[in-house]
Formats: structure tokens, sequence, C-alpha cells
């Protein structure tokens, strides 16, 4: 196993006397997919803020991408991408002008932008988008374009708060097929998701509730452990107990 | 800071590419300034007149000639009778119906005293006031040049009025500094807290506090834009109101603009505010509207004095920043006064600012935690 670019250990996190996250510990791997489950309100998003800088722990060690979360925030911002559920492009700017503004963003040099746009445009097949407005463009090419723009400036781990939320099968495939040839290119992916057939796709998952990490491993172990078929059912298992 | 350029830089693509928003920057303004100059005029001219002459000489003639030809009437009516009185005012056109009573002349002659009765459309005071005011002006003018052959020994009192810094009582005086302190803080308090929130509703806000850029980074590359577009927009109302109204800047044109400056700061400020208190653009939007256009237009001395206004409004107005730029500006356009004489509003502008600079920051802390 390659190198943790994510170490968290015993993370809390408190609002008053609200404790969103509860002694969380997980690590994250080089190069890994890392599925980060859990129903709404059990403190995905408050982990992953965390996580990204925007709000410090209340205790515990946290470590992304060799930064410490308390005192290096602005290390970690400059070493991670993000790409959230909402639509992340400006509708108004062309193809062009977001990687420019991006790319500028994140401190790259104009030659550097433009190697990586070229790059971009023909990986995509995309040339003849170049000067067209954002909102121009069907849904699922901006989709794809957002998640490229995140890991423009080669980060060490990626951020995904839900990206395929809204988005045909077809398209949702395709991006996929992306987040893999991410991870080989060695940078992480740490993935939020309500789709479950999507976590199966993760090398890992963690599954969250009321605030604490109740489950992680690879879905197959999952599966194996609370002897279900698929991620859905151990989902439904861990989250929502039956009552006895 | 490279960054930090292409950030602003992105922020005048935003601006540019959007007709809209480059309408409500530049015609909205120049728009205000034309029709309130023109429009909205307080003056006279050409006011609809009617003439009742029930005597029928040559004083009265020459009186009726000499109140049309003043430039502020035109006579729309010779009535005769007093019942078509009720009649000409419904009709519209006329505003007052000037009424010389019977033998007016004669009178005058033998008595060295007649009667002649103004009546004025009172629907509408502003206007009624200011005929009855002007026609009495006339009438008095009149008595005095006329060399009646009964000596006029009554002891008179001549008091000769004259209005400083504005001699011709030009209503643009008025309005073009009102005009001015409305419209930026409009405009730039809008423009902000629109430009803001609509980062968070679209999700790009998210993206950019990721960032490696820091949150005042964010707020500045917003801010920056509209601050350089408002000023230029100063210039623009200032030269407007030279060519179309002639209207001077008798102070320093520094100082001016050095104050208007100060007072876009704060309106971009007050914006900033609004941006972090609200959660979408039609909150920011309604916010900035009628939060700020109504007090400012009503209560902070544009049209209405605030001497004349009930103690509350008075109160109510102090926290009102335009109350105080309309003093600064009209200070340094009108009467040329320097910075001695309105320190004191310079200074509540600068304290304005730094408090809406600390709510906001304030209020981004809260947010983001």
């Amino acid at each position: 196993m390659s190198e943790e670019v994510i170490y968290v250990h015993n993370l809390v996190k408190k609002f008053g006397s609200f404790t969103a996250n509860d002694s969380l510990s997980f690590e994250v791997y080089g190069g890994e997919i890392f599925g980060f489950l859990g129903a709404n309100g059990a403190g995905k998003t408050t982990a992953l803020r965390i996580l990204s800088g925007l709000s410090k722990p209340t205790s515990g060690d946290v470590n992304v991408a060799g930064f410490d979360a308390y005192r290096q925030t602005e290390q970690i911002k400059k070493n991670i991408g993000y790409m959230c559920q909402k639509f992340s492009l400006y509708e108004d700017l062309t193809v062009k002008e977001n990687i420019v503004l991006y790319g500028g963003i994140y401190g790259m040099s104009k030659a550097l932008i433009r190697e990586r746009l070229t790059e971009l445009l023909a990986k995509l097949r995309f040339q003849e988008y170049e000067n067209r407005i954002i909102s121009d463009l069907p849904l699922g090419l901006r989709q794809k374009l957002a998640f490229s723009v995140a890991v423009l400036h080669e980060p060490k781990i990626v951020f995904l708060d839900e990206p395929t939320g809204g988005v045909d099968p077809i398209t949702r495939r395709q991006f996929w097929e992306m987040i893999y040839e991410t991870a080989e290119r060695g940078i992480t992916v740490f993935v939020t998701t309500h789709y479950m057939d999507e976590a199966e796709y993760c090398d890992r998952i963690s599954i969250m509730s009321e605030g604490r990490i109740v489950a992680l491993d690879t879905p197959s172990n999952l599966k194996k452990q609370y002897n279900a078929e698929n991620v859905e059912e151990v989902f439904i298992k861990i989250a929502r107990p039956v009552p006895s | 800071m490279k960054r930090f350029l292409g950030f602003v830089k992105k922020e005048f693509l935003h601006i540019f590419r959007d007709y809209r928003t480059l309408f409500i920057l530049f015609g909205i303004p120049a728009a205000q300034i034309l029709i309130f100059g023109f429009a909205v005029s307080t003056d006279i001219k050409n006011a609809g007149i009617a003439i009742l002459d029930l005597s029928h000489d040559e004083i009265t003639q020459q009186l009726t000639d000499k109140i049309i030809s003043s430039g502020f009437f035109k006579k729309t009516d010779n009535l005769l009778h007093y019942n078509d009185i009720d009649n000409t005012f419904k009709r519209g056109k006329t505003k007052a119906v000037i009424i010389f009573e019977k033998d007016f002349g004669k009178k005058l002659i033998s008595e060295g005293k007649a009667n002649l009765s103004i009546i004025a459309d009172g629907s509408e005071p502003n206007t009624a006031t200011l005929v009855t005011n002007y026609t009495m002006a006339i009438v008095n003018d009149f008595t005095k040049s006329f060399a009646g052959p009964v000596p006029n020994n009554s002891l008179r009192i001549n008091p000769e009025v004259k209005m400083f810094y504005n001699p011709n009582l030009k209503s643009h005086y008025m309005f073009v500094p009102g005009v001015i302190t409305l419209i930026l803080i409009l405009i730039c308090a809008l423009m902000t807290s629109v430009t803001i929130t609509r980062e968070k509703e679209f999700g790009t806000m998210e993206v950019l506090l990721v960032s490696p850029l820091r949150p005042i980074q964010i707020i500045l590359g917003k801010v920056m834009p509209y601050f350089i577009l408002s000023f230029v927009n100063v210039i623009l109302i200032i030269a407007l109101s030279w060519f179309v109204f002639a209207l001077p800047v008798k102070g320093s044109m520094l100082l001016l603009l050095a104050e208007s400056m100060l007072y876009i700061l704060m309106s971009l400020t007050l914006g900033i505010l609004i941006s972090t208190v609200s959660s979408n653009m039609q909150q920011a939007i309604f916010i900035s509207l009628i939060g700020l256009m109504l007090p400012t237009v009503l209560l902070s001395g544009f049209i209405f004095p605030i001497e004349n206004m009930p103690k509350v409004y008075d109160f109510v107005s102090m926290i009102l920043p335009p109350r105080y730029f309309i003093v600064i500006i009209k200070n340094i356009m009108i009467k040329g006064t320097g910075l001695l004489f309105i320190w004191k509003e310079t200074l509540i502008l600068t304290i304005m600012t730094m408090v809406f600079i600390g709510l906001s920051v304030r209020n981004f802390k809260i947010r983001l935690e």
C-alpha cells in the first residue's frame, strides 16, 4: 500500500453542545478512491469541510497531504482540488476563460495553463468548444469539464462532494471512467455520494451515521461481513438498524 | 498577487458580458440625471394661466401683457364668467386664474387701490404655491413701476430677496447632488450584494473558498471592479450635469472626487454586509432596493428637508449614510466649501464604513464556521 495522504485520528467537531463528528479515525492512501457515505445529517459535510481546510477541528489529529488541519490550512488548500454538487464553473465565461481563471487561482504559469488546456481539450474531444460559453454546453460536458478543472493543477487529493447529482446514467458512467483514470495518475479521489451503485466502484468505503464512522472496508469485505448482496443493503443494515 | 489579478479580470468579464449589469451601471445613472433634471423640474416654465378681466381697460391689459411676457406663464384662456373657473381648471391646462375686478383701472387711478384675485389649482400644491408667488412678484413689480397720479404716501418696506449660491433657484442644484447620492449607494450596494450572493447561489463560492485565495482576496476581487466603475460613473455624472445643465463644481474637484471615493467605499461595504445576511439574489435585491432606495429618497434630505420632519424621522435619518453625503456634496458643488466645513460628515461616513467592514467580517466568519 502506498503512503497515507489523509490521516485522521480521533477527530471531533462540536458546534456548541452538538457533536457533528464524534472521534473519527481513518486513513486514505495515495491513488485510492475513497467513498464517504452516510445519510443526510450524518456529519459528512462537516468532515469534508475540515479536510478541505474550510473549518478547524475541535480536537484530534488531522493531516491532509502532509499538512496539519489546524495551522496549515493554506498549504492544504494548495494541494487539493474540489468539486461540489452544485455546479462550479462560471456559466457566463467560456471554457478557456474558466480554465485560465482556475489555473491562475492555483498559481499555475501561463505556459502550463496553455499546455494543460490543449491537452484537456484534446482528451475530451472538446476543441471546438474552447471559446464557447459554459451555459451553451450540455450538462454532461459541463460536469466532465468541472472535474477536469478540479484536477487541473494536479493536486494530491481531489474532493468530490456528490459530483454526479442530477446526471444521466451514461454520463455518470463516463464520469467514473474519468475518476479511475485520475486515480491511476496517482491522485487520491475522496468522493461522497448518495448512489450506492457508485459506492461499489470505490476501493474502500466508509459509512457514517450520527457523527461516527460505523463501517470502513472494501465494498466486497463489507458485503461479506454483513451478508449482503450489494452495498445498498449494507448501508440500509447499518444506517437504519431494524428495531428489535 | 497574480492570482488576485486573474480573479479581478474574471469579475470584469462578468460585468461586460452581461448587458443588464452594464445598463444598470451606466444607463440608469444617465437616465436618472436627465429625468430628474428635466422632468421633475420644480421651476415654472410656461405654466398655463387664464384671465378673467371684468374691467377691460388699458391697465389690466398692460398687467396681463407683463405677466404673459414674463416667460413663466402662457395664457390658456380668456374667461368671461366666474362660472368658467371650475371648468377651465378641470380641463387641466390652467394652473391659475387671475381675476381683475370691475373698473380695476379706474379705481387704481382714482383711489390708488384696486383688487385682483389669484385663484390657483390647489390639487397640485407645489405648483400652486410657485405660480401664486411668481404672479405676486410680477404684480408687485408692476405696482412699483406704475407711476400713478396719486402720490403714494403710505409707509412701505421693500424687501429685496436674493438667493445666494443659486440666484435663479434652479432645481438642478438640488437634484444633481441628490441623484449622485442616491445612485451611488443603490448601484454599489445592489451590485456588490448581488454579485457575491450569485457566487453563493451557483456554488462557485464554495470552490473559491476551498481554493488558495484568501477570503479577503475574494471579497476585494469582487468589489474592486465595482469601485473603479462607480468612480467612472461619478465623473460621468458630474460631466453630464456640467454639459447639460451647466452646473459647475464650485469647490475643489479633488475634494469632491475624494469624498465620492469614500462614499463609494462605504456603499460597497454596505453591499458586502447585505450579501452576508441574504441567502439568495432576490433577497439581496430586495434589501438593497427597498431598504436603501426609499429611505434615501424620503429621509435623507434629498427632496424633503430634514429640518421640517418630525423629530422621529430626524433620528431615523441619522443612521442613513446618504444624509451626510448629500450635505458634503452640496457644500462642495454648490457652495464651494472646503473640508473645514464638512469634516464632521466625512468622519461619520468613515466610521460607518469601518462598522460595515467589521460587521461583514464577523458575519463572514460565522458563515464559514
